[in-house]
């Protein structure tokens, strides 16, 4: 039985109540429903450090168009093999790390000899990206290096991966970094 | 990584979180586990609980995992290989060592060359203008004749691999434990005892360890220590031991794994070099060859190194990858040198680097995607120097980190003002870790999967489809326009559903690979073991001549015609030992302890019949998934398959730095070095060499200094949180210091003091504690200091601080080329 059913079931029974003389309708109105009695479960892994902690994330929201989800709470997985439901403190708050008010929401530029952020839109951040990638790329582009062999690499661009990327977005970012030559490049892994 | 693979064969754990249980003797060095991975480390109080195993901790600090410790002994940081060749030391002089299992799974039993020597401090085929080794002074003898390696099955040979062990650590005496690592002798005999009590048939020990090994300019020789004491106890392979290799992030083992570093390929294939002109070259010297004929030879999986590399080109190209072409070799990047952390920001900040005899342009543009170096690396500073002279720079993040603002960087950083930066930087938002799919790759080497739970806030995005955006805006300019070897970009095969955002699932696909054309069985070409576009399920169906593809040979299994294995969530556990074969994928095919042939004696019975990892059956090895080839008998193949001696080594003539770890102060050390007083550091160990490069001496810098994380906080993300509820746990910086320090200062709890590396200096409230003992080395006291990571300038309002790196030297190890984080010079005044 899904912990919806079973609270619905239960709810049920207290209604049925009334046959007993009394009514509980009014005590089951005063009654606070559990945020997470509504919510989607979904299974996900703590973002933290390398024991990777099963988590179930709770949102509210049934996916409807017109619904936008958020996040009321996370917890420990108890199926998970290794921590078994348990959490560290940084586990049980992952729900603020998801969100916090200091996340952002808007791409931003900051221009040269400038002092302040200046808001940008996708549409114009990715063509000027592309573009000084491509300028600094043919700028400094080694096809052969002084020995004469065939090198061919950007020394140019430098390029740092994360830690909480996915091994599917590491693996396309590696595609990437390849295609452009990059030699200069590295991750979390070395510091 | 690079001192377990020196050793085994592989760069990762060797064993899994649950597996700890299994353990009689949990050894704690280098790293904090209750602190840093608590959820892991519950299952070594189980092991306490369970089996009365005895947990060990040795650690400059009296750490919360010393605090739940049965023994804990001080040390003084960046001794700590006296402390494990002390401990090897001991195990041989009183036969606590598990013999029978070093005959046949070490090589013990192997003579090396006699141009090897050691003295005072140096190894033969020193050269001092280059500060470097010539390795092959340190070769395996080999028969004249037959070209085999020579061995001694009766360890006696004066110069097989087990006596030059014998010797080399003869010095490391419980004296000189306590004189160099400033551990009394008899805590230092007490941790020896209890270790090597594992050093049997009958029992087994597991070491944890995490970055207090790694970053030290002795780094990967720590670890190898640790490795070799290992291997001597017999501890290697069997359900309960191994090397854990406790990795401070959720992927950074799946980052290495896809060749995430500028000297590897996706499954640690090296990444070709200007000398490999030509596919055939690079398979020729990078495939490992075995000479080693006695009777345990090794399966040398490297062997299958031309299979890998065909199929990853098959992954990046395509069908622009043909036999004709190479491959698409030619389009790789080739490296000259190193390219690594601590480079990139040395040639940004020079603008140039000499490479093959020539100078090449630096860095001029920079792109991160996660990651905060301004924050993470050595000497930020120099870090902020170095970015203020880029032109551009993207930072694809969840917050505005330090480095995104490095031009807003407080005066300590010797940032110039904002209108002297020319730098044009982008700051892109991007989903966090609950807003999209994919696979995490843990310490354990288990792929999990983790389902997207909602959008990401705003206009934020995730990041396969940022860097899929990027690069088809690229590739589109080179489309039209043309540039530099255009083909680099325009042959990339980008074949997915969804170009712009490629579903994860997908891209899981082509990590495994597929064959593209009908696989024929080796045995009998009359059968067809997989049809052209059927996943692959196994290494074995890898081909070299272009009819496979797959992005990482390391993942395959992981996602084959039965599903997404990484997404498995059965915890059914059988064995009874932790493995659960059926929740998630364990890279390599799903095994869960690595090595785990060495778990059984030579005719292929477990050491341990309560704790078996595999054993023979008379027909085929059944257990753990077997790191052997499924029906070789025992005695066929050596237990360590990725190497291709096949056995352990306790001797690994690979490393840069000896084939023997020795003790090496650190670079900035508080004392001389007490073994050879003329060789006091590494004298190999990497330095990087500006102006903003100074090096402490320890006249004018005479307290040592650590770093460290704390439980409540993650790096210098969760200080971001606006009213998060970590911050009102842990509110802000702070210094960590001894008592009688303190009071010999007249600085009281609370109060504020100084602390003032070459490279920077900062101030924050002293918190004086018992925690950190002051240590004699030789005769002269010494103090040390230590101070949390976590805070930077960037964090939320009221929780900013200091970073840590504001006092850290770019100096590393001369293998794996991390930084010296964790022990350097500093003085301490009242602020």
């Amino acid at each position: 039985m899904k912990r919806r059913t079973f609270l619905k079931g239960s709810a049920a029974t207290v209604g049925g109540a009334v046959a007993l003389g009394f009514d509980l309708g009014k005590a089951r109105a005063e009654m606070r429903e559990f945020k997470i009695s509504r919510t989607t479960e979904t299974r996900s892994t703590c973002p933290y450090c390398s024991v990777s902690c099963g988590v179930i994330i709770h949102t509210l929201g049934d996916k409807a168009k017109n619904v936008t989800p958020s996040v009321v709470h996370v917890e420990g997985d108890p199926d998970h093999p290794i921590n078994r439901g348990t959490l560290c403190p940084k586990g049980v708050t992952l729900k603020d790390d998801i969100n916090h008010s200091n996340r952002l929401k808007k791409p931003m530029v900051r221009k040269p000899g400038s002092d302040k952020w200046e808001e940008i839109t996708w549409g114009e951040a990715i063509p000027r990206i592309a573009r000084l990638i491509k300028t600094t790329r043919d700028r400094t582009f080694v096809a052969k290096n002084a020995k004469g062999e065939t090198v061919n690499r950007t020394p140019g661009l430098a390029w740092i991966g994360g830690c909480t990327d996915t091994n599917e977005f590491n693996y396309l970012q590696w595609r990437v970094i390849t295609a452009l030559g990059v030699p200069y490049r590295d991750s979390q892994a070395r510091v | 990584m690079a001192s377990l693979a020196a050793t085994f064969g592989r760069g990762a754990m060797t064993n899994g979180w649950v597996d700890i249980k299994n353990a009689d003797v949990v050894f704690v060095m280098g790293g904090n586990p209750a602190e840093n991975h608590p959820c892991g480390f519950k299952w070594a109080i189980e092991a306490k609980k369970t089996r009365g195993a005895k947990l060990v901790v040795v650690d400059p600090r009296f750490t919360r995992t010393a605090a739940v410790a049965d023994y804990y002994a001080p040390i003084r940081s960046g001794t700590d290989i006296t402390f494990l060749l002390g401990i090897i030391r001991y195990a041989i002089e009183t036969k606590r060592f598990h013999e029978d299992y070093v005959k046949i799974h070490t090589n013990a039993p192997y003579v090396i060359s006699d141009s090897y020597s050691f003295n005072d401090g140096l190894f033969s085929g020193f050269d001092a203008g280059k500060a470097e080794y010539d390795k092959e002074k340190w070769a395996y003898e080999a028969d004249e004749k037959t070209n085999a390696y020579k061995v001694d099955p009766t360890l006696q040979h004066p110069r097989c691999v087990f006596q030059l062990l014998k010797k080399h650590v003869d010095r490391y005496t419980p004296e000189m434990v306590e004189k160099i690592c400033g551990t009394p002798k008899d805590k230092f005999l007490k941790v020896a005892e209890i270790v090597t009590s594992s050093g049997n048939a009958a029992k087994v020990g597991t070491i944890l360890y995490a970055l207090g090994w790694t970053q030290h300019s002795t780094g990967v020789q720590i670890i190898r220590a640790a490795a070799m004491m290992q291997l001597l106890l017999g501890n290697v392979g069997r359900p309960g031991g191994g090397v854990n290799a406790l990795r401070g992030h959720s992927n950074i083992q799946g980052a290495t794994d896809i060749g995430g570093n500028t000297e590897i390929l996706p499954g640690y294939l090296k990444t070709p070099t200007g000398p490999m002109h030509t596919l055939a070259e690079y398979i020729e010297k990078t495939t490992p060859s075995t000479i080693n004929r006695q009777a345990w030879t090794s399966m040398n999986f490297w062997q299958n190194t031309n299979k890998f590399i065909v199929s990853l080109l098959k992954a990046q190209y395509g069908k622009n990858a043909t036999k004709d072409n190479d491959f698409g070799y030619e389009w790789l990047p080739k490296i000259d040198g190193n390219y690594s952390w601590m480079w990139i920001f040395d040639d940004m900040y020079k603008g140039k680097a000499k490479r093959a005899g020539a100078n090449e342009p630096g860095p001029e543009g920079f792109i991160t995607f996660g990651m905060n170096p301004v924050g993470i690396g050595p000497n930020s500073p120099k870090m902020v120097a170095a970015l203020s002279k880029l032109k551009w720079m993207v930072v694809v993040e969840n917050v505005e980190t330090e480095t995104a603002a490095f031009w807003k960087a407080p005066k300590e950083y010797g940032t110039p003002d904002p209108s002297q930066i020319q730098t044009e930087i982008f700051l892109l938002p991007a989903a966090t870790f609950a807003e999209k799919d994919g696979t995490f790759t843990n310490s354990a080497r288990w792929m999990q999967w983790k389902w997207k739970a909602l959008d990401p806030p705003g206009q934020a995005k995730g990041d396969p489809e940022i860097i899929s955006r990027i690069f088809l805006a690229v590739r589109e300019l080179y489309r039209k326009e043309g540039g530099a070897l255009p083909e680099q970009i325009l042959n990339v095969a980008w074949s997915y559903s969804n170009q712009i955002a490629p579903d994860q699932g997908e891209v899981l696909k082509e990590i495994n690979g597929k064959a593209l054309a009908d696989i024929k069985d080796p045995k009998d070409p009359t059968k067809t073991i997989r049809t052209a576009g059927q996943q692959l399920e196994n290494f074995g169906q890898l081909q070299d001549d272009g009819s496979t593809m797959c992005g990482n040979w390391l993942h395959l299994g992981v996602y084959t015609e039965a599903g997404n294995l990484a997404q498995r969530r059965s915890n059914a556990d059988p064995t009874g030992l932790g493995m659960f074969h059926n929740w998630a994928f364990a890279w390599p095919a799903n095994r869960r302890v690595m090595y785990n042939r060495a778990s059984a004696d030579a005719q292929g019975k477990p050491w341990d019949l309560e704790r078996p990892g595999i054993w023979w059956n008379g027909e085929k090895w059944i257990g753990d998934v077997p790191d052997m080839k499924p029906d070789a008998p025992p005695g066929t193949y050596g237990a360590f398959v990725m190497l291709p001696e096949g056995v352990g080594r306790l001797f690994a003539a690979t490393l840069n730095d000896g084939p023997f770890p020795e003790h090496y102060e650190a670079v900035e050390a508080p004392a001389d070095n007490l073994l050879h007083p003329k060789v006091g550091s590494n004298p190999v160990a990497k330095k990087i060499v500006s102006d903003k490069d100074v090096l402490a001496d320890r006249e004018k810098y005479p307290v040592v200094c650590t770093t460290y994380r704390l439980t409540e906080h993650f790096h210098y993300w969760t200080q971001h949180q606006e009213n998060g509820r970590l911050n009102q746990l842990q509110p802000g910086f702070f210094f960590e210091m001894p008592e009688a320090m303190a009071r010999s200062m007249g600085v009281a709890n609370g109060q504020h003091i100084r602390v003032t590396s070459p490279r920077g200096s900062m101030t924050g409230p002293a918190l004086v504690t018992k925690r950190l003992p002051p240590l004699k080395v030789g005769d002269k006291e010494v103090w040390q200091i230590g101070l949390p990571i976590h805070w930077g300038f960037a964090g939320a309002q009221g929780h900013q601080g200091p970073l840590a790196n504001l006092l850290t030297p770019s100096v590393g190890d001369p293998n794996a080329f991390t930084p010296e984080f964790k022990a350097f010079l500093v003085k301490v005044e009242k602020a």
